[in-house]
């Protein structure tokens, strides 16, 4: 019973996905367990940025992080889309974080500089771009009149987020995975010498799978699932709310923190950062606010239609910065939490499981263990 | 296709589709009037193009999607006519652009 699997994935989003689709394509059995249909589920309802500009600021392996995820994005796309025929729509052409004002762009310009000055050995990817600059770059684009200016990240980019959950999904299965639905992980026993159980599904039937190892990638729901294997892991969750619009001919070139045009012309308005606890109302008061910066940036915008409106909880840690680890005292339990899902896939898939397949992770991924948040550690 | 069972008579009205005139009664909506014409579809969808035309008739469905007097993407299904209202059918991906 303890070895029908090498690996247990706990979660079926963004990052449990990635990383039972790296697995399996290492050659591992691997089982994936997905939770209710009513979880919180924050891979489902996520803005779909790959990027890059201002991540980490104040953690420089978190920036050098995410330029490597950026930089494995372009060949895990194209291998993730010939495998599976799901078409992702991503694109790399860079992205863009407006300014409204001069002392807004003053401001972004200092920030920009000191986070690229914090990991200065990687090297420059953003251009600060004046209202003029801006214009010459996208000389179709009808910016608003507060418009000052932008920064651009020439490593960013994006994709759909659903698409991708799919895709991710598909290779898993397809690299011979096994993925129970509407199997939430119960209970997890550590066995004696090694392994262990897992009990999954309703409380009434549960189901017991037996593995070497298990990885809790279950989002907000690992809050839960950490003490079973000693990994305590401090989360919160933080509301985002967006809106989209109907799908309209293509007015804005790039993706922006905040404001991008889908591939097949839906506009997304975005986003809070509400800390509410497990909250999921969606308020007049954010619509507001997230569709007046809209209109600020592209006033063409006033004559889109509105047609969703809707919120879902962020993943956070203490600092923002992702969780990976390995139990110390259950050894073969990891887990893997993050906000930023989508722009670590293609390190989650890729170099992650692949150091999780040889049961160990690299040195460089020490700085990411929880026990920076522990008081004790941190005097 | 669809027809009235009465006629409107005397109350009847005028708008134009497409720049067509047609008559309607009052009361009903835009989208029952396109419903009787003799090309019911009126849009493609935005991104495949494929031919719609009012379904739900209760402001569910978004399929019923025309440019009213102007106005774009306008579920034609709760507007009732007015006479002189100009309709105008809508064709794949609209642009917010002038």
């Amino acid at each position: 019973m303890a070895k029908d699997y090498d690996y247990i994935v706990a979660g079926a989003g963004m990052v449990g996905a990635a990383i039972a689709a790296g697995l399996a394509g290492q050659g591992k059995r691997v089982l994936m367990l997905d939770g209710a249909d009513t979880d919180l589920r924050a891979a489902k309802a996520n803005f779909g940025l790959v990027w890059v500009q201002g991540k980490g600021y104040g953690n420089p392996h978190y920036q050098r992080l995410s330029r490597l995820a950026a930089r494995l994005w372009p060949a895990f796309a194209d291998e993730l889309e010939r495998e599976t025929g799901i078409k992702l729509d991503y694109e790399q052409r860079g992205g863009l974080h407006f300014c409204l004002g001069q002392a807004q762009w003053d401001e972004r310009a200092l920030r920009m500089g000191q986070w690229q000055a914090q990991a200065a050995e990687t090297g420059s990817c953003i251009d600060m771009l004046d209202r003029g600059g801006l214009e010459r770059m996208f000389p179709a684009v009808r910016w608003g009149a507060e418009v000052s200016g932008a920064s651009f990240g020439q490593m960013d980019g994006h994709v759909n987020p659903l698409r991708l959950l799919a895709a991710l999904q598909a290779a898993f299965l397809s690299r011979g995975g096994a993925l129970r639905s509407q199997h939430p992980v119960l209970d997890i026993q550590a066995q004696q010498g090694g392994g262990f159980l897992v009990h999954a599904g309703t409380e009434d039937h549960p189901t017991v799978y037996g593995a070497s190892n298990v990885v809790l990638a279950a989002g907000l729901g690992s809050v839960a699932l950490g003490p079973m294997v000693a990994l305590d892991v401090p989360l919160r969750p933080q509301r985002g709310q967006l809106l989209v619009t109907e799908r309209v001919a293509p007015l804005l070139p790039v993706p922006a923190s905040g404001l991008r045009q889908t591939g097949e012309g839906t506009v997304m308005i975005g986003v809070t950062q509400e800390e509410v606890g497990y909250d999921l109302s969606t308020t007049t008061d954010a619509a507001v606010r997230m569709s007046r910066k809209a209109l600020r940036v592209l006033p063409d915008l006033a004559d889109a239609r509105w047609v969703r409106h809707w919120s879902c909880l962020r993943v956070m840690t203490p600092d923002g910065v992702p969780v990976y680890a390995e139990s110390t005292q259950y050894p073969g339990a990891w887990t893997a939490l993050c906000h930023s899902g989508v722009t670590l896939a293609s390190f989650h898939a890729g170099p992650f499981a692949r150091a999780l397949a040889e049961r160990k992770l690299p040195d460089s991924l020490e700085i990411f263990h929880h026990e920076r948040f522990d008081v004790s550690q941190a005097a | 296709m669809f027809r009235k069972l009465h006629e409107p008579g005397a109350q009847a009205l005028t708008l134009t589709i497409d720049g067509v005139p047609v008559r309607a009664e009052p009361g009903e909506t835009v989208a029952a009037v396109l419903l009787r014409q003799q090309t019911a579809a009126l849009r493609t969808t935005p991104v495949n193009e494929s031919p719609r035309a009012p379904y739900c008739m209760m402001g569910v469905c978004f399929d019923c999607l025309a440019i009213v007097d102007g106005v774009a993407s306008t579920q034609t299904c709760l507007v009732t006519v007015r006479e002189g209202m100009r309709v105008e059918r809508q064709f794949g991906k609209r642009s917010v652009l002038p």
